[in-house]
């Protein structure tokens, strides 16, 4: 299939807030065995400076692969989901994410390309407050590979 | 300047725990027969699962939990993880790059299964150890 290059630079409207639970994060550190303190206990983040539990560096994908379903699901693209497979993958952190946040995304589409008969689609969500303080800018490429 | 390689095991229940915790259901990730069915030789492990498995390895080299500032990664071979008790290995390593003056050091990551490449371009900035 092919992608259309013209939704390069389209932004979509600001999803709906995800509020960060404690327990979500302590889910998600236990299950890819991260043991630190400070992903578990409070008291063992608010030593580190920070408010409540730290989430572990891959995180916000849960956020922001939710948020991306605005791009997967858009009817005008027209994203085989079946047909997707992950590329690359980036976060930069103005700040760890922490229990308590209220983060909400703005995507945007970087790039799209087709090559080989496979479609490219990078997309970059900026993750901030719903105060708008920035948190972490996602960049996510994926190929949707072409029919055999 | 080389980092001590860490060994992460990797087995069915990881992926099935990881699934629950982050939400991506992909069957190719716990359903062999759908793994088959789209040309894959078995389930194979989330990409994002191997980045937090490569995230971890770079918090414990840097030694704080909240020290990456930025980190990348290519997914360019699947994690295979067979149904078994011992399930597969990825080992992660890496070699420091840069020290900045402001307060940073980069890391240029390798991560292996079986002795084969599964990331290229895998890359983290992280805040410099005291």
């Amino acid at each position: 299939m092919s992608l259309d290059p013209s939704f390069v630079g389209r932004t979509y409207p600001p999803t709906a807030p995800y509020q960060v639970g404690r327990e979500k994060i302590r889910e998600f550190a236990t299950a890819i065995g991260a043991t630190d303190p400070a992903h578990h206990d409070p008291a063992a983040a608010r030593a580190l400076g920070h408010p409540d539990v730290v989430a572990p560096p891959t995180f916000p994908v849960i956020v922001t692969m939710a948020a991306s379903r605005q791009i997967i699901e858009d009817p005008v693209l027209g994203v085989d989901y079946s047909r997707v497979v992950h590329g690359d993958q980036r976060f930069a952190y103005t700040r760890p994410v922490v229990a308590g946040d209220e983060l909400v995304c703005v995507n945007t589409i970087e790039e799209v390309t087709n090559r080989g008969g496979h479609g490219f689609l990078t997309t970059r969500t900026d993750v901030s407050t719903v105060a708008g303080e920035p948190v972490v800018a996602v960049w996510s490429k994926i190929v949707v590979r072409g029919e055999a | 300047m080389e980092l001590p390689t860490q060994t992460f095991r990797v087995t069915r229940a990881d992926l099935v725990r990881y699934a629950g915790a982050s939400g991506d259901f992909n069957p190719i990730h716990w359903s062999d027969r759908t793994a088959t069915k789209v040309g894959l030789p078995g389930v194979i492990a989330h990409g994002m699962f191997t980045m937090a498995l490569v995230g971890r390895a770079v918090t414990t080299w840097a030694g704080a939990p909240d020290a990456v500032v930025d980190f990348n990664v290519r997914f360019t071979r699947p994690v295979v993880v067979p149904d078994t008790d011992e399930g597969t290995e990825v080992e992660v390593s890496a070699v420091v790059k840069e020290v900045t003056d402001d307060g940073l050091t980069r890391l240029d990551i390798t991560a292996t299964c079986l002795g084969e490449k599964v990331l290229s371009q895998a890359r983290a900035t992280v805040r410099t150890p005291r």
